[in-house]
């Protein structure tokens, strides 16, 4: 646990940091960049997010065992995230009704036009 | 081998920990590991006998194909209740709560866990868990399966969902709670001298277990919170009917499920690196190996989950990388089954309880771990899923596996815990009596999934009696011989013969000092060298 | 033992060797902990990314509804409250007790802002609205023309309201737990308990309060700004 107190200038520029990111990222959000808002959005949080664990939190001045930790829970959670997502896109590769053999890898789009295709007929 | 032979017959230390203060209140407010893990012991053995009637009446009602006792509404109810309470009341705090939260202090060198009273604030979690839980079971039950698959569970099962969600999610902050600490007080305390490769292998496994605890029991917090949620507010967040997907909540069950089996199995490894190591008076083989593997399993069993779903309209391409990953996820343990195994080669082998628990732990464990790979191979899983294929596989890992593990370890710490030694007779008797009626119990099982018997059913076609019948046999065998110790131990810890520091000759911290310990562990922080550090001389004791 | 010479006077408990290993002990737990807290929301981010991509629409539409501007004061708030938090930890530090004090004051009132303007006006405002899934849905016709704008159905756009009040209302659940232990400290505070060289239950709360902030870093965009505002 780090002794060494962090000048008061070095709080206020995060701050400051922070206060411009969350600007940026509302501001950003009124312009059409498509796709590349979710992802410039993302890219923001994850700045504004290590900021505050690296300066607020002190984990720059920490051992490594506590980048461990932390390291270790995010991957986690992205298996989680990753893996079911995986699922979730590739459902469809294999249409309802057909031996795997025959179906054909479907364009991407028809990701977001697929519904719930696994529920029984209703009668 | 019968008592190491000692110049004086041992007796008792004049103050040790159980009898440093007197009562109610100082057991109930009590902030030493050691008194927190009796508490614990009598919580889970009264849980363990809730669970195990409601064993014997399912086992009695399959007797008759048409169900001599229930009707299926009841037997739905009894199974979901023998699953949720053995797997969250019984198997996943057995090994932890009880052995961790005595020896894991001791084995490291410490005076106590690094947060005492965090561990009896656990421990009144877990009570009020069980009390929510069997006020749910009380009331009616739940009918779903331990499972709690949606939309059942959320829309239309009739059963007290509710208070069984709210009973498992309180259970799980007891675990987080006992896992942290755990974690803390490996990571921090061990003495001077105690390199993480100088640990016994028993810390390792819990080490890795208290990783999963961390990890994965948040996730089932939030799973059940969501269906508390649905169930209270109707809303559809796994209906297909408003637009959910019930696939997303198998997803999050069981990323939480797959390594929730590994916190069953992994203590009850650590234990048998403990046994066979003091059962053959030699170094574990190959120490490194079984330290990485229990890592290496903790690390891949998150990666597993799907082979509980290959049948649910998961992706079939997903599903080939989780096969491919329970096959690997088999390598690790194989390589603990293989190290045990030469450990005992050209050891001094005992045949006491302890060790008898460890020889059925690796034959009864092998067997489930490798039925389990017909399961995680998606063709053969097409015909096994949901069958009584998987039941006997999961119950050869879990009872010949776990449970193995936690009265061989029970056996083998008792006279640390209580001073007294229990009488070996008997206990190689109940064991070889478990042995046998377990067998008899869960290997029909096996035949009965491969012809094509359902789980979970109350009722199934004629053909399938004698295998049955079977069954609910050995079943009644395996109960006296889970009732003999509860006798024999009662008694030894009043009338047995006193044990001594060091009845059974075994190397490690916790045999240095006195049986029962004194409060504080320790008189003097120890030096620690190396951990087994068995010489050639120990292998001729005896 | 316990080593009696250390240059706080601290207590150090019967189990611990030295202050420090105290210290240290306490803080790598509490890092367990948000670790723990990170799987925990993570089950909800997990869900949500799932609908998300099944229906982008929907989750658009539903984003539209929300009030951009109250998302961009609940973030600009928590961040003060971070800065406050911290320059706290630093006066705690330089055993500055009244400085420290008036930090955590100023901490607890903005996240006692957060969570009233929250309930009493936003969220209130959505259930006046019939925006509520399971207590009040019943979407207005304005809302309703907007969801009809983005091509998306009704029951999916509950979806996604029911992930913006789980999300958001767990984390809301933390900011209230937040405001006990900030009360907490004021209290140790005011004892002169953390300014006497053993800071470390001060950095503790700071750790959690900073992490409760971090989840709001993320909500925010995920939440209010799905799909972007020109439209």
């Amino acid at each position: 646990m780090s002794e060494h107190v962090l000048p008061k200038k070095l709080y206020f520029m995060v701050f400051l940091a922070l206060v411009v990111l969350t600007a940026i990222t509302t501001g950003v959000a009124f312009i059409d960049l498509g796709p590349f808002n979710t992802v410039v959005a993302l890219v923001i949080a994850v700045i504004k997010g290590s900021l505050v664990v690296l300066f607020f939190m002190h984990l720059k001045y920490q051992t490594g065992m506590t980048r461990v930790v932390i390291l270790a829970a995010l991957l986690w959670l992205a298996v989680l995230i990753g893996i079911t997502m995986s699922d979730v896109f590739t459902r469809h590769w294999t249409e309802k009704g057909k031996a795997w053999q025959q179906s054909s890898i479907i364009s991407p789009d028809s990701v977001t036009r697929s519904t719930v295709f696994w529920l029984p007929d209703r009668a | 081998m019968s008592t190491v032979a000692v110049e004086l017959t041992p007796t008792l230390p004049e103050v040790h920990y159980l009898n440093a203060d007197y009562g109610w209140r100082s057991w109930l407010f009590t902030t030493d590991h050691k008194r927190i893990a009796w508490l614990y012991l009598f919580a889970i053995t009264g849980f363990f006998a809730v669970g195990g009637l409601m064993a014997t009446l399912m086992r009695l009602n399959l007797i008759e194909p048409q169900g001599l006792l229930m009707e299926p509404a009841s037997y739905n109810k009894l199974f979901t209740a023998h699953g949720l309470i053995m797997i969250f009341f019984f198997l996943a705090p057995s090994i932890p709560t009880v052995l961790g939260n005595f020896l894991i202090p001791i084995m490291i060198g410490a005076r106590d866990v690094a947060f005492p009273k965090l561990n009896l604030l656990s421990w009144y979690i877990f009570m009020l868990a069980g009390s929510v839980f069997m006020f749910s079971v009380i009331r009616g039950g739940v009918d779903t399966g331990w499972t709690l698959y949606t939309p059942l569970s959320t829309t239309y099962a009739n059963g007290h969902v509710l208070s069984a969600a709210v009973g498992i999610f309180i259970s799980g902050f007891s675990s987080i709670l006992t896992g942290l600490n755990f974690m803390v007080t490996i990571h921090k305390m061990r003495a001077p001298g105690m390199t993480w490769f100088r640990l016994p292998l028993f810390i390792w496994a819990l080490y890795a277990t208290s990783v999963i605890f961390i990890l994965a029991m948040p996730v089932i917090a939030i799973t059940l919170a969501l269906i508390a949620l649905e169930r209270v507010f109707h809303v559809g967040i796994f209906d297909p009917a408003l637009g959910g997907d019930p696939i997303l909540f198998q997803h999050l069950f069981w990323f939480f499920g797959h390594p929730e089996v590994y916190i069953l199995i992994l203590p009850s490894m650590g234990v048998m690196s403990e046994l066979v190591a003091a059962g053959c008076r030699k170094r574990i083989f190959g120490y490194s190996f079984v330290a990485f593997s229990s890592v290496a399993i903790a690390a891949i069993s998150f990666m597993v989950w799907g082979h509980h779903m290959f049948l649910s309209g998961q992706s079939l391409y997903a599903g080939f990388v989780f096969s491919a990953l329970s096959f690997a996820v088999a390598i690790p343990s194989a390589i603990k089954v293989f190290n045990w195994t030469a450990t005992m080669h050209k050891g001094s082998v005992s045949y006491d309880a302890p060790m008898l628990y460890a020889i059925g732990f690796i034959g009864l464990f092998t067997i489930g771990g490798l039925t389990g790979l017909f399961l995680a191979s998606l063709g053969t899983d097409v015909h096994l899923h949901d069958t009584y294929f998987v039941v006997a596989h999961f119950h050869y890992v879990m009872v010949g596996g776990a449970i193995m593990g936690y009265l061989g370890g029970l056996h083998l710490w008792w006279p640390k815990m209580t001073g007294k030694l229990y009488p070996e007779a008997w206990a190689r008797f109940a064991c070889l009596l478990v042995f046998a009626g377990f067998n008899l119990t869960f290997g029909p099982q096996f035949i009965l999934g491969y012809l094509g018997m359902p789980r979970r059913y109350a009722v199934y076609a004629p053909e399938f009696q004698v295998l049955n019948v079977m069954s609910s046999a050995g079943a009644s065998i395996l109960a006296v011989g889970y009732l003999i110790p509860l006798i024999y131990f009662t008694w030894s810890a009043f009338k047995g013969p006193v044990a001594g520091p060091n009845p059974w000759g075994a190397k490690g911290l916790e045999w240095t000092i006195p049986s029962p310990p004194p409060t504080n562990n320790f008189d003097e922080t120890p030096i620690v060298t190396e951990a087994y550090a068995y010489g050639p001389e120990e292998a001729h004791v005896g | 033992m316990a080593d009696a010479a250390h240059a706080s006077a601290a207590p150090v408990a019967h189990q611990f060797d030295d202050f420090e290993q105290q210290t240290i002990a306490d803080t790598f737990g509490m890092w367990l902990f948000l670790a723990t807290e990170v799987l925990f929301f993570g089950g909800l981010f997990c869900g949500y990314s799932l609908y998300r991509n099944l229906y982008f629409e929907a989750f658009t539409a539903g984003s539209h509804l929300l009030k951009i501007n109250y998302g961009a004061f609940y973030t600009v708030l928590l961040i003060c409250s971070s800065l406050t938090m911290a320059l706290g930890v630093r006066a705690a530090q330089l055993r500055r007790r009244t400085a420290l004090m008036v930090l955590v004051s100023l901490t607890w009132i903005m996240g006692f802002a957060f969570v009233f303007v929250k309930l009493r006006y936003e969220w209130y405002g959505d259930y006046l609205e019939g925006l509520v899934p399971g207590l009040n849905w019943a979407p207005s016709r304005e809302s309703m023309e907007m969801i009809n704008h983005f091509h998306a159905a009704g029951p999916h756009v509950a979806l996604f309201f029911i992930f913006y009040f789980c999300m958001t209302g767990l984390h809301a659940l933390h900011m209230v737990v937040g405001l006990g232990l900030l009360t907490t400290l004021l209290i140790f505070a005011k004892q002169g308990k953390v300014t006497g060289g053993n800071y470390n239950w001060v950095e503790l709360v700071g750790l959690y309060w900073h992490f409760v902030d971090i989840v709001w870093i993320f909500l925010f965009p995920l939440l209010y700004l799905i799909g972007g505002r020109y439209v």
